[in-house]
């Protein structure tokens, strides 16, 4: 299980191949990628910056890593999320899991991002048209995590 | 009692300053009690401090809410909701 914070970018092929390195056991792997958007609530993005809370940034990561662990037999995890400045098409974060069958890293994956959503200490300012501004905490990221039987309370809604 | 102080991401722009060591009197006992002292000083405090404003807190790099107590030389943390991924 690892976790990195880090301004570069990541080669999903080459993470990939590394987390199966070796590992026979594994039968499926599941990765998520998040990327960045030129386009949020109803405005042109022309830069990101993504600030978070060094040292706990990490404790949070390996917390939601660890739990994910305990709800489904997964193999291994890992977890990359870039830190700083970042532009339309850039990649953002990377969520992959593996495991011996495909429904447990499906699901780890999801719980990961759900998770990491409204609990990682991560904050991303937008620049638009109108002006740098802070993104918005959304509500349906706190009802994405209530599936998985968590009460988030990120939103504040 | 003295502690650590950590501001991030809006509530840092608004306060204008990122960290500060602070020795509270006896009377704070608790994040929220942190809270509430801090927006006495007024203006940005009081504002980007508010009751009822979505905020989000931390004691030793762990999310957690008003009522935790707090202990000497600790690091409480005030930031917005949080929007990584």
């Amino acid at each position: 299980m690892a976790i990195r914070v880090q301004t570069q970018d990541f080669d999903l092929g080459a993470e990939v191949a590394a987390l199966r390195n070796g590992q026979a056991q594994v039968g499926a792997v599941v990765a998520f990628v998040g990327t960045v958007r030129d386009m949020n609530e109803g405005s042109g993005v022309s830069e990101m910056e993504l600030e978070h809370y060094p040292g706990m940034t990490e404790k949070a990561l390996e917390d939601i890593v660890a739990q994910a662990n305990e709800r489904w037999s997964i193999i291994d995890a890992l977890v990359i999320h870039r830190v700083g400045p970042l532009q339309p098409l850039d990649q953002i974060v990377l969520v992959a899991v593996t495991s011996a069958h495909r429904g447990e890293a499906f699901q780890a994956c999801e719980f990961i991002m759900d998770y990491l959503k409204t609990q990682a200490p991560f904050w991303k300012k937008e620049v638009t048209p109108q002006g740098a501004r802070w993104v918005d905490a959304r509500v349906t990221d706190d009802e994405a995590l209530a599936k998985w039987g968590i009460q988030s309370g990120n939103s504040g809604g | 009692m003295n502690i650590q102080l950590r501001f991030f991401a809006s509530v840092r722009e608004a306060l204008g300053t990122s960290q500060e060591s602070v020795t509270l009197p006896d009377t704070v006992a608790t994040v929220g009690d942190v809270r509430a002292w801090l927006r006495e000083r007024g203006g940005v405090w009081a504002e980007a401090l508010a009751e009822g404003r979505a905020l989000r807190m931390a004691c030793n790099q762990q999310m957690t809410d008003a009522g935790t107590r707090i202990s000497e030389g600790c690091e409480i943390a005030f930031f917005p909701p949080v929007t990584g991924g």
